[in-house]
């Protein structure tokens, strides 16, 4: 599969302190990558030099097909927006178009209709006319998805989906996540890695460096080998540590 | 009350403040809606002030007030966005220093003027009965103007002010878009100085669009009922302040409280009935 976007020994950090320290990673069509890693250890700060909202210290990202512009769909963290601001449902999915309407007069008709198919697609519809102020957690979560795939974008980030949502979207969301993965590489922080360890292709370990597991299934000893101290917790009926049964061959930089 | 109201429209100081409360609803309308919907209603409150400042100034060097206001409130709206932008500085407290500061230099400057004192009341306070034609003009063309860029640019610009990062990941020119968005809620705010004066603008800011919120969350019909709320209101306090003698920017400003204390009243009305229907009762 061909690259979307490489970054090159990046460093990126705040106000002169260093988060992330020489990573190189490549994104290409159709991946489904996990980022796991401990709180502070630089999975926002990725997300957000992929997005460039944060400028790289040092080295570079190079983005293979520059000219195109719905590269990027991007759900963001339970949202720091204002839940009074006066904008309905349908509006915030349209939001998702920013990158190619930017002209005079440059939404019309159509798109409406695509943003209505993406809320029923989404099972909210119903809700369209609705100001975002007025929804549950759950019902604004998919309302922020929609508005991420509205432009069919070549990459999808989700920047823990699954905080603050009920069960039920939870399934549907994963559910769904395997359907755009179809046609759109996905890219999902997670600190719940239990759960996405069964959806996702790779994984992705950042602690201040980038580990790159090219495998679904990791043990707690390869996440001690690469640095990155989280527990790997199962759901199932009693929550127990996953330990061994790796049987996939992985590669890691 | 000796003449009728028809009879008032042969004074032609008479049609331009209505004209001009027609043209202060619209222009307050928009500007509005974006200042209490993006919560920037202290940066304008400071961009009032601020703008006393070039009035002094420009009383002092004999130029024109309002183009003096014009220039100081442009310039402190781009000083409070840029400001607001760098995080490392507490905005709430610059918007503070700004807005004693304007207000301070127009005292120091009005008083530094060599011969007549210029009725400062007026600009404190607003004379609508004095707005002449050439104010008429330029709150008509800034008015015409609001309109064609909240029309046209409609959904980019509520787009960036809910959620400016989200814009930003999509290229969408978001600098250039609140700089251009604060320079226009400054214009509003010193061509309708003349109307209802510096101490009361930001009501008419503020209290239609908070009493058009109580009934709906939609941008646009946001907009469209402060419009409307400014026209009632406006005129019905100017009519009364004519018919009373007492003055007519405290008046509008009364006569919008109470239209706010109506709608409460009726929204709650609105809601507690709801509440019954739904408990079956």
């Amino acid at each position: 599969m061909a690259e979307i976007l490489e970054l090159q020994d990046v460093c990126a950090g705040y106000d002169g302190e260093m988060v992330l320290k020489d990573v190189s990673f490549a994104i290409s069509e159709l991946d489904f990558i996990g980022v796991i890693g401990p709180n502070g250890g630089g999975k926002t700060t990725l997300v957000r030099l992929i997005l460039g909202l944060v400028k790289p210290m040092q080295g570079s990202i190079v983005f293979h097909n520059p000219g195109e512009r719905n590269l990027i769909g991007y759900l963001p963290q339970v949202s720091q927006t204002d839940k009074k601001f006066p904008i309905t449902v349908i509006e915030v999915v349209l939001s998702g178009l920013m990158s190619v309407k930017q002209g005079f007069r440059a939404y019309h008709r159509s798109d409406r209709v695509r943003a209505v198919e993406i809320l029923e697609l989404m099972g909210i519809g119903h809700l369209q006319k609705k100001s975002i102020g007025d929804l549950s957690g759950g019902q604004m979560q998919r309302v922020y998805l929609g508005r991420a795939i509205i432009a069919n974008p070549k990459l999808l980030i989700l920047d823990e989906p699954n905080t603050f949502v009920d069960n039920k979207f939870e399934h549907d969301l994963y559910e769904l996540l395997g359907e755009l993965n179809k046609t759109m590489a996905i890219l999902m922080v997670s600190h719940d890695v239990g759960t996405i360890t069964s959806y996702v292709k790779t994984i992705a370990c950042v602690n201040r460096n980038l580990h790159y597991h090219r495998s679904n299934i990791i043990t707690q000893s390869q996440l001690a080998a690469y640095n990155c101290p989280i527990q790997l917790i199962t759901h199932g009926e009693v929550p127990h540590t996953v330990l061994g049964e790796h049987i996939h061959i992985h590669t890691h930089e | 009350m000796s003449e009728s109201i028809l009879d008032l429209f042969k004074y032609s100081f008479f049609t331009n403040s209505l004209l001009a409360a027609l043209l202060a609803s619209i222009t307050c309308g928009i500007a509005g809606t974006y200042i209490v919907a993006r919560r920037m209603v202290f940066i304008s409150g400071g961009i009032t002030h601020a703008s006393f400042g070039g009035i002094g100034i420009a009383w002092f060097l004999g130029l024109n007030p309002v183009a003096g206001a014009a220039v100081f409130s442009i310039l402190s709206a781009i000083g409070i966005e840029f400001v607001a932008s760098r995080s490392n500085i507490r905005e709430d407290s610059a918007i503070g220093i700004l807005w004693s500061l304007g207000m301070a230099l127009g005292i120091i400057f009005i008083f530094l003027t060599p011969g007549y004192a210029p009725n400062l009341m007026s600009y404190l306070f607003g004379s609508i009965l004095t707005v002449g034609p050439a104010d008429l003009w330029l709150m008509a063309a800034l008015a015409l103007f609001l309109m064609l860029f909240f029309t046209g640019f409609y959904h980019l610009i509520i787009f960036i002010a809910f959620d400016e990062e989200y814009a930003r990941v999509h290229k969408a020119p978001v600098q250039l878009f609140k700089y251009l968005l604060i320079s226009l809620v400054a214009l509003t705010i010193v061509l309708n100085i003349r109307v209802v004066g510096i101490i009361l603008v930001i009501s008419f800011l503020t209290i239609p669009q908070s009493t058009a919120n109580l009934f709906t969350n939609n941008f646009r019909s946001i907009i469209l009922l402060s419009i409307l709320i400014g026209i009632v209101g406006s005129v019905s306090g100017l009519m009364i302040s004519y018919y009373w003698n007492i003055p007519s920017g405290a008046t509008i400003i009364f006569a919008f409280v109470l239209i706010f204390g109506i709608a409460k009243t009726v929204q709650s009305l609105i809601i507690r009935s709801d509440i019954r229907r739904q408990l079956g009762r």
